[in-house]
């Protein structure tokens, strides 16, 4: 190591030199930077994870414009829209089709685990609003009290849910009605439940008897080939007499929803804050052992300056320093993170992973950082006087 | 001056402290320097003896009177002119001062290596004659933490002479050395004059080297009260 970077500097390597001389200090810094590492890994993983499980539902549908109620700042939230305005946005020269959604939440009391299920109740007959994954299932959805089950619904044995078929299909009590699942299809836990359920408008009003068939929860529609959905939208806006509603482009209903759960909602601020705080105690560790080192070796800096060394050298001192604790200790917060996020997912089912661009992210951030804490440090070489001495 | 002269200073006069507490050090010191001599500085504690070591070897700021160095008057000399003036110096501290996360090599390649960019094997090469000029052939690759007092101190005598200064400060250089030792390093200092033209001011109490100074001066209150090389 000594040798390459030797040979990378072009001089010996001093800082090297200096942090692999006291080891236990040295493992304590990486150890410093390292958690800061994993902090900063586990808030990210959690941040992307909420991400991902708030786009989950959108995933489900295929829609060129959403139009919700004002106050439906997600997919399962907020009023109804009135099924009236969806005729009237039919007017459109552009919109080819449309359909109501209906959003609610069932719980399937189990043995060991009452789930929570986001419910959709969705039109069967227009599977063209529908995934691909999701059209050639829709003919069960058809039968009265009917549904079909997210298979990776938290809570839910994987060889349960495979065992859920048309032949072999599965039934629980919902308001005093039996539900019967008929089949499957790839979901996964989110913040918000357990997992999803599809079924139809028509079951969706049995279930929820308050309900209105006139008012779904969102309406998507879907437009012309080539047509712009954000103009169409905009078109919209002056159409529908409603002026209260949202009306969007799918796209941006998504990411809408994404920056409201990210900033907005409680969780999304406290992980946001957590990765701040990570950040920030790494910054501190770091500037902690640097500024320590320089205080450490200031006559030996005073001895180099005297000897005719330039600020640059000891600036470059520093900047190595920092270098090595942020490569050497992102290595095993990369690690550990990648471990801690394996366990938290079997755990929760929630989307964590590791991803390359969060690594390659946390990576550049951390040389960010550990190179601010350098900067804030070599303040410290002013004190290093050559004439001190003697 | 004379390109015989390596430094000088006239008028020189130095302060410490600020307001009531400010103290005056040197008084119109006059004190020109061979070049290839060995100059001894004398006095008791306080006298100014090692000030006027260290604005000599630029590491002050001159705030009244004349320092030339090396050709360079110092008074008002710019960050970057005394950076340059340094690489041109070596010292020796009383308090070897040398690196303690480097070996014995590493340290002496320091005062190789301000001099810019060498081919790592000539450096090496080098650093090693040097080490083997004060008897350290053996010791090479040891951390300071694994030599005794008087071969840190031969260490730090490499690291000065490694780069073949024009002139060796020196502040109690044979303090930490055995009588064989202190007289090997003053006669190698004396050695270099002759051969290099490479000039050193010492600042001692070691009357051992007194006999083989070119020239003793001896300050007291910041003033020069004896000096048997003056006019020269």
């Amino acid at each position: 190591m000594s040798r390459l970077l030797q040979w990378l500097f072009g001089r010996l390597p001093i800082g090297w030199l200096q942090l692999t001389h006291s080891r236990t200090r040295f493992a304590a810094a990486l150890a410093g930077v390292a958690f800061a590492n994993v902090l900063v890994f586990v808030q990210l993983g959690i941040m992307n994870s909420m991400a991902t499980a708030t786009m989950k539902p959108y995933e489900f549908f295929q829609a060129d414009i959403m139009i919700s109620a004002s106050d439906a700042n997600t997919l399962t939230e907020g009023g109804n829209v009135a099924r009236q305005w969806l005729f009237q946005a039919m007017a459109d020269k552009d919109v080819t089709a449309g359909t109501g959604i209906f959003v609610g939440n069932i719980s399937w009391a189990r043995e060991t685990k009452t789930l929570g299920l986001t419910s959709f109740g969705i039109d069967p007959v227009q599977p063209a609003f529908l995934a691909p994954v999701l059209k050639p299932k829709t003919a069960t959805l058809q039968l009265q009290n009917s549904g079909i089950l997210d298979m990776y619904a938290r809570g839910l044995p994987r060889d349960e849910a495979a065992a859920i078929r048309p032949q072999s299909p599965a039934s629980f009590e919902v308001s005093g009605k039996t539900l019967t699942l008929y089949d499957t299809f790839q979901g996964g836990g989110g913040f918000g439940g357990d997992g999803y359920l599809m079924m139809s408008d028509q079951t969706f009003m049995n279930l929820f008897p308050a309900r209105s068939s006139a008012a779904p929860d969102h309406i998507l529609l879907q437009v012309t080939r080539g047509a712009d959905s954000e103009v169409v939208a905009a078109r919209l806006k002056d159409i529908i007499s409603d002026k209260s509603l949202r009306i969007r482009s799918y796209a941006q209903a998504r990411a809408e929803d994404l920056s409201y759960q990210q900033t907005k909602r409680p969780t999304g601020i406290i992980f946001g804050f957590g990765v701040i705080i990570g950040i920030l105690v790494g910054i501190v560790i770091v500037y902690q052992v640097l500024s320590t080192d320089v205080a450490d070796h200031l006559s030996e800096y005073a001895t180099f300056k005297a000897m005719g060394y330039k600020q640059q050298f000891f600036l470059g001192i520093v900047f190595e320093e920092a270098l090595i604790l942020a490569i050497l200790g992102f290595i095993p917060g990369f690690i550990v993170a990648t471990g801690l996020l394996a366990g938290m997912k079997k755990a929760t089912t929630l989307p964590l992973a590791m991803t390359g661009s969060m690594a390659a992210m946390v990576f550049v951030g951390t040389l960010v950082a550990c190179s601010l804490s350098g900067a804030i440090a070599t303040r410290r070489l002013a004190a290093a006087d050559p004439a001190d001495l003697f | 001056m004379s390109e015989e002269i390596s430094v000088a200073t006239k008028g020189l006069s130095h302060w410490f402290g600020l307001g009531e507490a400010r103290k005056q050090a040197l008084y119109d010191v006059d004190l020109s320097v061979k070049r290839g001599s060995l100059t001894v500085l004398m006095g008791p504690s306080g006298s100014g003896k090692t000030t006027v070591l260290t604005l000599m070897g630029c590491l002050r700021d001159v705030q009244q009177g004349s320092v030339n160095l090396l050709g360079h008057e110092l008074f008002g000399a710019s960050r970057a002119l005394n950076e340059t003036l340094r690489k041109r110096l070596g010292f020796i501290f009383q308090a070897h001062n040398l690196h303690g996360s480097l070996t014995a090599l590493q340290n002496v390649q320091m005062g190789l290596q301000v001099h810019g960019y060498l081919d790592p094997v000539a450096e090496k090469e080098a650093a090693r004659h040097a080490l083997g000029l004060v008897g350290l052939s053996d010791r090479m690759d040891y951390l300071l933490a694994n030599l005794s007092g008087g071969q840190k101190q031969r260490v730090a005598v490499a690291r000065a002479l490694a780069g073949n200064p024009d002139i060796v400060f020196a502040d109690e250089p044979t303090a930490a050395l055995d009588r064989e030792s202190g007289m090997n390093v003053v006669r190698m200092l004396k050695k270099l004059g002759a051969a290099r033209g490479t000039t050193t001011v010492m600042v001692t109490h070691d009357n051992r080297i007194l006999e083989m100074a070119d020239r003793i001066v001896t300050l007291e209150d910041g003033r020069i009260v004896k000096d048997t090389g003056a006019g020269g």
